[in-house]
């Protein structure tokens, strides 16, 4: 992963602090954000852009759009990820989890031109105590791995409403309308497809 | 759970949202009239906060998962030019506009309107559809959709009425009830087809609601994807 695209796009950057021929263990994601966030790090963030820039190509053709507009999107979510860093807070979520909401936002803005009305979470006003507890958040995007494989598992259908849903921009009534089923059957398959998630890795689903 | 004493505490919605909504919303697929509904009902709710933080994290995991497309030759190094001209200066934060007793969602939405700041509900322009119930169309560019505020008299019924698909009721402020049951601030009530239902508002306080119906017209997500430049015929 250190090898190819990130460092030769670095031949300018003196530092060599990632270097795969360094005996340093690698750097994790979380790393690698708060390099940016603190030291406007580009060595850090080429290593970034080289693990997620193909997952976000990918993220952006499920949608529909031409090869030259997903690359166009994947730098600008990356710009934002520059820009960002230091509003990254590890407790609250996993990298993969904020670049995940970064690029799914930058969907609805670009894509279907709609707003993406969110939460202030500084706002005093806000109500209600039972905030994530956040070491279950960032457990839940680190054990990718065990979240993929229980999908997986899941029967053919949840899984596939799950897909829909995260990546081809269909919530479940768009989907009933697709599929030809009642609404009933969707919600029902959702809902059994969340709880399944939550039985097979457990509350941090 | 606290429901007993209710008065000046923040009390625990009762009636959430399904999950299917939060999925959705955490996924990005839930359209905006309906985002701004469950947003809104976020800021009363901190289990479904919760619930979305979740969901968002699976989001992530399944990203991670994605087959890896190959970027551009020169992408990154593009990219790392495109930063050279990033100033170095603090980015201005947005400033928050609009009605700080407003849930925060909901501002953005209020401050288009005109209404004069801080004047909370009453001071929204309000159409008189019946004696006791006013309203107001919050988005109205969203075929399909009907987004509105609506203000029921404490004490008034809203006629009975079925639903062409299916509405999402979020109580604001005051308090209904109808055959399924009583919602305050922050409870969330789902109506489809199935329910002809008949909503009271409580006495004593007018009830404040925000209300999406959802009746997608069959053309609407076609014709919109081939007037969008960014989707692939």
């Amino acid at each position: 992963m250190l090898a190819g695209v990130a460092v030769e796009a670095l031949h300018n950057v003196n530092q060599t602090r990632y270097s795969p021929r360094a005996m340093q263990p690698q750097p994790s994601l979380t790393d690698l954000i708060s390099d940016v966030a603190n030291r406007r790090d580009r060595e850090a963030f080429a290593l970034l852009f080289d693990h997620f820039a193909p997952r976000l190509k990918s993220y952006f053709f499920k949608l529909g759009v031409s090869d030259q507009a997903a690359e166009d999107f994947v730098q600008e979510v990356m710009l934002t990820v520059w820009r960002k860093a230091e509003l990254f807070d590890s407790a609250q979520a996993g990298v993969s989890t904020w670049i995940f909401t970064i690029a799914r936002n930058k969907r609805i803005d670009a894509i279907r031109r709609e707003r993406r009305p969110e939460i202030d979470p500084e706002d005093p006003a806000i109500k209600g105590d039972e905030d994530p507890a956040p070491d279950d958040v960032v457990h839940a995007s680190q054990m990718g791995d065990r979240v993929r494989s229980a999908v997986a598992e899941l029967p053919a259908a949840q899984a596939e409403l799950v897909r829909m849903s995260y990546f081809e921009d269909k919530s479940h009534t768009v989907i009933a309308e697709e599929l030809g089923l009642p609404l009933g059957t969707v919600k029902s398959r959702i809902r059994l497809a969340v709880q399944r998630l939550r039985g097979l890795v457990g509350e941090t689903i | 759970m606290m429901t007993g004493t209710m008065e000046h505490t923040a009390r625990t919605p009762q009636h959430h949202p399904d999950s299917e909504f939060l999925m959705d919303y955490a996924g990005g697929a839930l359209r905006e009239p309906l985002a701004v509904l469950i947003a809104t009902h976020l800021s009363f709710c901190g289990r479904c906060r919760a619930e979305v933080a979740r969901l968002e994290a699976l989001g992530g995991s399944l990203m991670e998962g994605l087959p890896r497309e190959r970027m551009s030759a020169g992408s990154l190094g593009r990219l790392l030019r495109r930063l050279d001209r990033e100033g170095e200066e603090e980015r201005p934060m947005v400033m928050d506009r609009g009605d700080p007793a407003v849930p925060y969602p909901l501002r953005p939405y209020l401050a288009r309107l005109g209404s004069a700041r801080g004047g909370g509900w009453a001071n929204l322009p309000w159409k008189k559809r019946l004696k006791d119930v006013g309203e107001i169309t919050l988005l109205d560019s969203f075929p399909g959709f009907q987004t509105r505020l609506m203000r029921i008299a404490g004490g008034s019924a809203v006629p009975a009425h079925t639903h062409g698909g299916m509405e999402l009721t979020l109580v604001l402020e005051g308090g209904f009830s109808d055959s399924t049951g009583q919602y305050l601030p922050g409870d969330v009530a789902y109506a489809d087809d199935a329910l002809s239902h008949q909503p009271v508002a409580d006495e004593g306080h007018d009830c404040i609601c925000l209300a999406v119906t959802d009746a997608p017209l069959k053309l609407t997500g076609p014709i919109a994807r081939l007037f969008n430049p960014f989707i692939r015929s």
